[in-house]
């Protein structure tokens, strides 16, 4: 017995050195980035790596990519791959705007909730039919996802009308005291509601997944389908739920980008951030806190290539900058080999007999 | 008015291309520990799975206390008071003991989705204490050895108030000694009013344990007897069907030079598996060496060591006296090194291709199979034909797919392929796992059959009557250990049991 | 003296085996058009003049004919490219990224090679054309073997730097002091256009049967040897074994002894190669230099032409010529029934659905599952982000 309480004592004392490197980076990063906008500092490039601006935008940035990795821990916690994160998000987008544009008469809010749930809808539907696809059809769940995103691709083109115009977006709010804190109030609480639906998701979420019955059931048919069906859990309805729900949350990624961001649709505006999710849900180890993380790593590379793109960096071509964020997403999926974990059963058609 | 626990009726289940349960019968008393003894493949699990609801039967009814039952689900077993702790253990791997058990049946913070982790733990606890099952409720199931995780297989039934216990081969991963603490525990649960249904194919504990036998093959009953008036011959007839020889004629050894030599091997683990600690054997020409041990004690990383499919961290592995260490396995096998690896299914064959070019599978760009990098198909048959003559694989022709075949011809066609080419080393990792006796009879007369040319053998087996039955000398691994060698004359299978269990016992040998 | 109820019963049997592995596809395409139908209706669309004007755009006359061979030409190559590295398991959705990776290789020879006779100066370029596919095809390959990074997301990834590398190329300059590109044609660039110059006639494709065909180039020539030459180093090479069993099994061909990083690399890169040449025809066939409309977009419907060919060389030919048929004849049938093109997009995700998930068409037609069928060429590409 004694190898094996080192083993486990090992593995605990590793979580616990990562948890306190992890604060200590916050606090450095914190620290460079108070004195950075209360000095000169701020003024030269170290402006464009820590200013207000760049991490504000970095949040911004971040926010699709936390619903769209979100989306992607709901299905593979479960057991289905979802590569179809791009087409739930662009379905969403593209559901928010057709409402949005359509109940311009409505009073803002309403207009702008109608328009949220349309998205929802638009997701969960995808997202169903991806689950629909992957169990009752036994498609490859790698192939259902990309059929999803010609499908949203498609779809949201042909549908799509160039005059439709959209007014409004969710516009920011402060929250009271809070937004107030040098710095942090500024980047954290002053923000537009899907912006701190995607934090307190990813917090629930968080919750969720390791501390309830949902949680732990979710996580033992994503593991090992059949020894939660023995114990008389119903795989295929959860893996059916979560998916569902998966692609609402995914889907709230393309409503930021037209309610929140944008304000307008653009054919194929998503540009990847659904790829990009993924990545970062895999580089988060498939924990919400992890995605979220990883999530405002991605949108910082954004942000960055933004604000280098304003300061009028001429030496380097912009196309060059403008790969930041993908050639950030290969460097940081070639680098987590070995240190991540996926569910075990993930991809795989359980069948009972 | 009766004491009939369970009861099936004329069970009936057909699968594509077999009838798997051809109209059965059987009845559980309560209080009662009845063996279900048969082969592979006669039917066994496939009624154990319909009576605890994960398969649907075509015919036939169930009846639980005397009352008709329909079991559509597990649901509806657990609900009945069944309890299965099947033969791979439905664990969640990175889960607690406590949330494995609790899975399905939490218990919840007042009416709040969370968990109450702390009632769940006090619970484990409490059913640990009373049936003397010792886990830690906060262990992950990876990091506990197997025998701990058959325990916890054992109180999910319990926790859930099982009171009809199925329990499918379930000695096939214990040391002799864990098998005794499972018989004391399967003993005190039936004299507490629990029905137990064992499934086994080992004679021996049927007729240690059991209160009464019966005999299944080929999807029907076949026997019914009593341990008093058996003996092993008697039913390895029974589940057989004809005489069955136990004992593999075997002469004795003539070791020569050294073939197979590992020094000081050591490597890390990887996930889920076992770091290897300076082993070193020797494995002589015309012996065989086998290597005891509980599955998962480092058996795996020693066979992908030796046939060069890990990497080692230090220590040296030499053949015939070259020094190997940095070899592929293609090198290896071209110096004459052969593979029969524990998972047929995974590395042995590949199913969808022919029977032929599964026999070429490592000797395919070799001519006469391949001129110049262009396959020579009427090369690759040819050979195919002469293999499926000489060793008794049974298949429509040899264009037909691998995993068509059953498993016991697709086990001897992978000893085919790496007997039927000249070899100086056969490393052979448990042959015989999941065939018939008929084929286990075959393989086991080939294993010695090379032994006596002069080939040098590795065994390694976690079937204990195996390595007794084969080997001229028994390494036992413990956690990556080679924590002894005994000659096979001289050891017993008390002895090895302890050894297996990492007792180092005085040797005086 | 045969029976000859006998000999009429196996010969509709051979019909019948002769047909079979076409009966799926065929519903399945049935099943898609039928989906389309009920999109175009529901909103407002008249789906018979739409498929009429399809088919006439598609195959009405030499001139749709023509147009059909045109689109079908680069699909064959990318429906080769997904079809390939599917045999050995993976996943390219990067055959867009390939593609304009070849094809700006390729250019750049067509353009910068100076004074050398057509006979080296074509065969450079079309070798240009697939080098660039093949080394873009596989970074993902050693991406996989050596850091186990997955290359679904890898090969999208290089997707969008592949298609940024290759506008910088050809940048006209301008905002904010840019420079242009190294490939920029200074003429074009003066007005503001970005694009190379043009193809030196020295590496152009000529045309096929300029009397008969329009602008189809032999670049359909080249697309139609690669089919046998594909099917043959799959069936007949000691090569074609270990991609498959790398494809099939993994731990099999490990265990065989095959190399099965450098087969995941190589398999890769040919892939990434035919991509590459894909692109590479298209362009010296047809556009004769390249300006940033080139998206690749050829190589996402790769992935439909090799599943609904299953993953068969024969069937990506077939399949190709079907979807050259559906987006060469998209723009008549717009024409003619005002039904916007983009319809074919949702025709193509439904054919891909349909395909895909062949359990689908036998609940749709209420038909039997068969056991050889259950193997499906997808069915065993990964089923996880493998590590």
């Amino acid at each position: 017995m004694a190898p094996v309480e080192t083993t486990a004592r090992r593995a605990s004392a590793g979580v616990l050195r990562r948890r306190w490197i992890t604060a200590g980076l916050t606090l450095l990063l914190l620290a460079i980035v108070i004195l950075v906008d209360r000095t000169s500092l701020g003024d030269g490039p170290l402006g464009i790596l820590f200013g207000i601006g760049v991490l504000r935008f970095t949040l911004r940035a971040a926010v699709p990519l936390i619903f769209g990795a979100l989306s992607g821990i709901l299905c593979e916690r479960s057991g289905i791959i979802n590569i179809g994160i791009e087409g739930m998000m662009l379905a969403g987008a593209f559901g928010a705007f057709a409402v949005k544009s359509h109940t311009g008469q409505l009073p803002l809010p309403l207009s702008l909730a109608l328009s949220t749930l349309s998205a929802c809808a638009m997701g969960s539907a995808m997202g169903y039919l991806h689950a629909l696809l992957s169990i009752r059809f036994r498609m490859n769940q790698i192939i259902s996802g990309t059929a999803i995103i010609v499908l949203a691709t498609g779809l949201s083109t042909y549908l799509f009308d160039p005059d439709w115009l959209s007014r409004g977006k969710f516009s920011d709010i402060a929250i009271p005291v809070l937004a107030r804190i040098p710095v942090i109030g500024e980047v954290l609480f002053t923000n537009g509601l899907l912006t701190y639906l995607a934090l307190a998701m990813a917090i629930a979420l968080h919750f969720l997944l390791f501390r309830s019955r949902w949680g732990l059931r979710t996580r033992a048919i994503g593991e090992h389908p059949r020894a939660a069906d023995t114990m008389g859990v119903n795989v295929n309805r959860w893996r059916y739920i979560n998916t569902t729900i998966g692609g609402a949350v995914a889907a709230l990624g393309g409503a930021f980008l037209v309610l929140e961001a944008v304000g307008q649709f653009k054919e194929s505006m998503t540009a990847g951030r659904g790829f990009i999710s993924l990545a970062a849900m895999i580089f988060g180890n498939w924990s919400p806190l992890g995605a979220l993380g990883a999530s405002t790593l991605f949108g910082y590379t954004q942000a960055l290539q933004n604000q280098l793109l304003l300061s009028g960096i001429t030496r380097v071509p912009r196309f060059f900058i403008s790969m930041l964020p993908y050639v950030t997403t290969i460097v940081v999926l070639a680098s987590v080999v070995g240190r991540t974990r996926a569910p075990a059963a993930e991809g795989e058609v359980y069948e009972t007999e | 008015m009766t004491d009939i626990v369970l009861e099936a009726r004329h069970i009936t289940k057909a699968f594509p291309g077999v009838v798997a349960n051809d109209d059965v019968s059987l009845s559980l008393h309560r209080g009662e520990i009845l063996a279900l003894l048969g082969e592979n493949g006669a039917g066994k699990s496939t009624l154990m799975n319909v009576v605890y609801g994960l398969y649907r039967a075509d015919q036939g009814e169930i009846l639980i206390e005397g009352e008709p039952v329909q079991l559509s689900s597990p649901r509806d077993a657990i609900r009945l008071g069944i309890g299965m702790v099947h033969q791979h253990f439905q664990l969640v791997q990175p889960m607690t003991v406590t949330e494995n058990i609790l899975l399905g049946s939490e218990i919840t913070l007042g009416r709040t989705p969370f968990l109450d982790f702390e009632a769940g733990r006090q619970r484990v606890r409490e059913l640990s204490v009373r049936y003397g099952l010792s886990v830690n409720p906060d262990d992950v199931i990876e990091h506990i050895p197997v025998g701990v995780q058959q325990r916890v297989e054992i109180l999910k039934a319990l926790y859930r108030q099982a009171r009809i216990l199925i329990l499918d081969e379930p000695t096939a991963v214990l040391t002799p000694q864990e098998i005794q603490d499972l018989f004391r525990v399967m003993r005190e649960l039936a004299r507490g009013g629990h029905s137990i249904i064992f499934i086994t194919h080992k004679l021996r504990e049927v007729l240690e344990v059991a209160h009464r036998i019966v005999a299944m093959r080929q999807g029907r009953v076949v026997g019914e007897s009593l341990p008093e008036s058996s003996t092993q011959a008697t039913l390895a007839e029974m589940m057989v069907g004809r005489k069955v020889i136990l004992q593999v004629p075997k002469g004795p050894a003539h070791a020569d030079q050294v073939v197979l030599e590992v020094r000081d091997l050591s490597m890390s683990a990887t996930r889920g598996g076992v770091a290897l600690k300076d082993v070193s054997l020797e494995v002589h020409a015309g012996e065989i060496l086998g290597v005891a041990g509980v599955q998962g004690n480092g058996q795996t990383e020693l066979v992908e060591a030796i046939t060069g499919l890990r990497h080692v961290q230090s220590g040296a592995i030499s053949m015939n006296g070259s020094n190997v260490t940095a070899w592929s396995p293609r090198q290896r096998s071209s110096m004459g090194m052969a593979y029969i690896p524990e998972d047929r299914h995974r590395f042995g064959m590949v199913g969808s291709y022919s029977v032929a070019e599964n026999l070429v599978l490592n000797t395919y760009h070799l001519e006469p199979y391949s001129r110049r990098g262009v396959r020579d198909d009427a090369a690759i048959r040819d050979h195919a034909e002469q293999l499926v003559q000489a060793f008794d694989i049974r298949t429509p022709t040899v264009d037909t797919a691998a995993g068509s075949l059953s498993g016991g011809n697709q086990q001897k066609l992978v000893v085919a392929r790496e007997l039927g080419r000249e070899v100086s080393l056969l490393v052979a990792s448990q042959p015989t796992r999941g065939v018939d006796v008929g084929s286990i009879e075959f393989i086991h007369r080939q294993i010695v059959a090379q032994r006596d040319r002069g080939i040098a053998v590795l065994l390694v087996s976690a079937e204990l009557d195996e390595i007794l039955t084969l080997s001229d000398r028994i390494a036992v691994l413990y956690e990556g250990e080679i924590i002894a060698t005994v000659e096979a004359s001289q050891a017993t299978r008390e002895q090895l049991g302890l050894l297996m269990a990492g007792v180092r016992a005085p040797l005086n040998a | 003296m045969a029976d000859p109820l006998d000999q009429r019963t196996r010969f509709s049997r051979w019909l019948v085996r002769l047909a079979h592995p076409l009966v799926s596809p065929a519903l399945a395409l049935v099943t898609a058009f039928a989906v389309g139908a009920v999109t175009m209706l529901l909103s407002g669309d008249n789906p018979l003049t739409a498929y009429w004007g399809l088919l006439q755009g598609a195959f009405g006359g030499l001139d749709a004919l023509s147009r059909t061979l045109r689109t079908a030409t680069p699909y064959i190559l990318t429906g080769l490219s997904v079809a390939f590295a599917f045999k050995a398991g993976l996943f390219n959705i990067g055959a867009s990224g390939q593609f304009l990776m070849g094809t700006a290789a390729s250019v750049a020879v067509g353009v910068l090679v100076k004074g050398v006779p057509a006979f080296i100066h074509l065969p450079l370029a079309l070798l240009a054309g697939f080098a660039g596919g093949a080394l873009w095809g596989a970074i993902p390959g050693v991406l996989k073997v050596w850091r186990g990074a997955h290359e679904v997301i890898t090969t999208i990834m290089l997707n969008y730097i592949a298609s940024l590398f290759t506008s910088w190329l050809v940048y006209a300059g301008g905002t904010q002091g840019q420079q242009p590109g190294p490939l920029s044609d200074p003429a074009a660039a003066a007005q503001g256009i970005s694009q190379t110059g043009t193809i030196l006639p020295t590496a152009k494709l000529p045309e096929l049967l300029p009397d008969v065909l329009t602008r189809v180039h032999w670049g359909l020539v080249i697309a139609l040897v690669a089919v046998p030459v594909i099917w043959w180093i799959l069936k007949r090479s000691t090569f074609g074994f270990e991609v498959r069993t790398v494809g099939e099994n993994m731990s099999a061909a490990r265990y065989a002894g095959m190399r099965v990083n450098w087969t995941i690399v190589l398999s890769m890169a040919i892939a990434g190669g035919l991509a590459g040449l894909a692109g590479t025809v298209e362009c010296l066939g047809l556009h004769g230099r390249f300006a940033p409309e080139f998206t690749g977009s050829a190589g996402f419907e790769g992935i439909t032409v090799a599943l609904l060919g299953r993953t068969e060389p024969v069937g990506v030919l077939l399949s190709a010529v079907f979807m050259g048929g559906l987006y060469g004849g998209a723009a008549k049938m717009q024409f003619e029934s005002g039904v916007r093109s983009e319809i074919i997009q949702v025709v193509q995700a439904l054919v891909l659905v349909m395909v895909a998930a062949p359990e689908l068409v036998r609940v749709v037609y209420r038909m039997r599952a068969r056991r050889s069928e259950e193997d499906t060429a997808e069915s065993k590409l990964a089923t996880g982000w493998g590590g």
